[in-house]
């Protein structure tokens, strides 16, 4: 084991997957020489050649089109979206191209082996453009699958596991995260199962659910829940499409209360999927109304970014609302 | 800063450039009349090959003919035609190798013919029938199929012409000798798909094969509404990218310049931009009517330079084509095409497991119980969903 933080966790990642797939290329805008604006890919186009790592001129459609070329011919393809906030040129590619190849052509044609990585979230003083979570856009289309891990252990598991699944991945990396988050991470290879939600900490009271960065906020709420006497059990759903219904109904039939936190807008977000189906999977066991602690229906705000927030203490509150209900 | 692509003499006085300043020749090879002109270097081409495109033309014509019937006798919802157009898409791919990709746009299907699809396939595409390829899930004319290296056609326009940069690039660091080919129209031209797969492919050196087929509209959109330069093959240049402007309605000129084309992109591993001069005889699709939009004087006059009937008189020069042969090739594809027609609309429709099928590779937990609950309610109103209910 080897202390990373997430950015090193994840270039250790596209490492290994580039010296055990000789197929695979890894690209994006200014992910070369370089090594991308925040450095996930330092060093591997002085390791496999600029024929495998390599720059893209400024056009994130034409990267996603490209990418789905590469990986409709079966070549393995990484591609970088600067930021989450510029996936959108790129939607169409995505949306109907990538999500939809295996489908329209009857599995003649397949882009397995295809993810687009890209750094999402605010807490960084980005303003709108460079802070929005966009998740929810993509988990309303079939054939993607989305995920977002919560450290540098869980980026590098889960990198490895979207590199080499069969279909075409949105991983979304919480890049306030990117060199906050230090932990123990082995060197070697390993994965980190897709559409696994996991338990992170056990508790009888209230289930919290969170994924990608607000892992911290909804660990810090519960720690202020604990000294009221609240038990908080805390999951972590790690793939949002598919996501992992069982374990999260499984996790409120025990507690009989759900508070879904994310950092993107409340309406349309994720959150009100999640509390849509776990009402039918659990309505006679709760106890109180599926609480949801997101971001304002605002574009993210520059300087009120701490009030945008769903931060710790709201969360904090919502708990005991809850409890309390 | 470096910026050595455009290091150019330097004027001292204010001198502008125009689209006329680019002196885009076209190629023509066959005169109207079906004899080569004087000076033209003839392709590589032999009786076989020759008889080969002549063959899927007149499939092709057959095919137009008949389908646009089936879909106005609301036997099939949806047709495209490739009317006039066939010299561009025939000539273009008889100077690929078989494993040469084609990322087509729609209205390639002359292509698919020359490939080997068959007319059980094609039908069982339109009739979105058990047996097609697609299982169903796209409209008309949406053909794909690995096995002939034909990607399957995605409605949204331009989409395929960055992807086609990404299938070059894979075939050239996978050390293949093959190359992509992207099929576009001038109206896709102006989607930003275009320019993002025609910087990157020049940029990042990937070998393929543009071939946009410039056929007047963009469904009743006609060129001067679409573009306002020298046509596409001023960018072309514009991308550092080799091109050539061709008479797409010239068998021999369009098969000279892709069998050229081809070369070139395996050789410097590069793209190349081949601009076909067209013109869709038929409307954009069986929900068009073009008499809304141009004249049938302007139809008349293009029926006069018709590709297949300049590429038929070429071969009865060349004592390759006998006018009675060629009556009964028409007559033998008619009969063919009805008769596949009849076999394709009496085959099922997929069954109803296939709906959750190919979304992933494996279906989700959650698509196998929406699965479930569909079937249960099918099996309740079976006189409602009459395609599944009985193979339930």
């Amino acid at each position: 084991m080897a202390e990373m933080n997430m950015l090193q966790a994840i270039n250790s990642a596209l490492r290994i997957a580039m010296e055990k797939d000789p197929t695979m290329l890894v690209f994006g805008e200014d992910v070369g020489h370089f090594g991308g604006v925040f450095r996930a890919t330092s060093g591997l186009q002085d390791t496999f050649g600029r024929g495998r790592c390599f720059n893209t001129p400024l056009t994130e459609q034409g990267i996603a089109g490209f990418a789905n070329g590469l990986a409709s011919n079966g070549t393995t393809a990484v591609a970088e979206i600067q930021f989450a906030d510029y996936i959108f040129p790129a939607f169409d590619q995505i949306v109907n191209e990538s999500a939809k190849f295996r489908y329209r052509s009857g599995n003649e044609f397949n882009v397995g082996g295809l993810v687009y990585r890209t750094p999402y979230g605010g807490g960084i003083a980005g303003g709108h453009y460079h802070s929005q979570s966009p998740e929810a856009y993509f988990t309303q289309t079939p054939g993607l699958k989305v995920v977002v891990p919560r450290n540098a252990h869980q980026a590098k598991g889960l990198l490895l596991a979207s590199i080499r699944d069969k279909n075409p991945v949105v991983f979304f990396e919480p890049k306030r995260l990117y060199r906050a988050s230090v932990g123990e991470v082995p060197e070697g290879d390993y994965e980190l199962p897709l559409g696994k939600a996991e338990v992170v900490k056990e508790g009888k009271d209230i289930t919290l659910l969170a994924w990608g960065a607000q892992m911290e906020i909804v660990e810090k709420a519960a720690e202020m829940a604990e000294k009221e006497g609240i038990s908080c059990e805390i999951i972590d759903l790690r793939t949002l499409s598919p996501w992992d219904v069982d374990t999260v109904a499984e996790s409120v039939k025990k507690t009989g209360r759900l508070l879904i936190n994310h950092e993107a807008p409340l309406t349309g977000g994720f959150a009100g999927e999640i509390a849509a189906t776990i009402q039918e999977e659990c309505f006679l066991y709760l106890e109180s109304p599926i609480a949801r602690v997101c971001g304002l229906d605002t574009p993210y705000p520059l300087i009120h970014e701490k009030e945008y927030m769903p931060d710790a203490l709201k969360t904090f509150e919502a708990i005991k609302a809850s409890v309390n209900f | 800063m470096s910026n050595a692509s455009t290091n150019q003499e330097t004027v001292h006085k204010v001198s502008f450039l125009d689209r006329e300043s680019l002196h885009i020749p076209i190629l023509k090879i066959l005169q109207a009349d079906g004899t080569p002109y004087e000076q033209a270097v003839l392709p590589q081409i032999d009786e076989a090959l020759a008889q080969r495109i002549y063959d899927a033309c007149v499939f092709t014509r057959v095919l137009d003919e008949r389908m646009l019937g089936a879909q106005r006798q609301g036997r099939i919802s949806f047709y495209m035609t490739c009317t006039g157009e066939e010299a561009a898409i025939l000539g273009s791919v008889a100077a690929l190798d078989e494993k040469d990709v084609i990322l087509a746009q729609y209205r390639e299907h002359a292509a698919l013919r020359y490939r080997g699809f068959t007319t059980e396939q094609f039908m069982n595409q339109m009739f979105s029938n058990e047996k097609d390829l697609g299982k169903g899930r796209q409209m008309p004319i949406h053909y794909g199929t690995a096995a002939l290296h034909y990607q399957t056609i995605s409605s949204p326009l331009g989409t395929q012409i960055p992807q086609a940069t990404g299938v070059g690039y894979s075939l050239k660091m996978k050390g293949e000798r093959n190359v992509a080919i992207c099929y576009f129209g001038e109206g896709a031209a102006s989607e930003g798909d275009f320019h993002a797969g025609m910087n990157m492919a020049a940029v990042l050196k990937s070998p393929v094969i543009f071939f946009c087929r410039n056929n007047g509209y963009a469904i009743s959109t006609p060129t001067e509404e679409q573009f306002a330069g020298n046509g596409i093959a001023s960018r072309g240049v514009g991308y550092g990218m080799h091109t050539i402007r061709v008479d797409g309605n010239d068998m021999l000129a369009v098969l000279a310049a892709t069998q050229q084309a081809r070369a070139y992109a395996l050789e410097h591993n590069a793209p190349v931009l081949i601009e076909a001069m067209t013109y869709r005889l038929g409307a954009h699709s069986t929900s068009d009517d073009p008499s809304g939009y141009r004249s049938k004087e302007e139809e008349a006059k293009w029926r006069e330079h018709d590709p297949v009937k300049r590429f038929k008189l070429w071969m009865i020069n060349k004592g390759w084509l006998a006018e009675a042969n060629d009556e009964a090739l028409y007559e033998r594809y008619r009969e063919e095409v009805l008769a596949a027609v009849k076999v394709a609309e009496k085959i099922p429709a997929p069954r109803i497991d296939e709906i959750i099928e190919d979304v992933y590779d494996e279906p989700t937990p959650l698509l196998k119980k929406q699965l479930e609950s569909l079937k249960a309610h099918v099996k309740k109103y079976p006189q409602a969903y009459p395609k599944t209910a009985g193979r339930l």
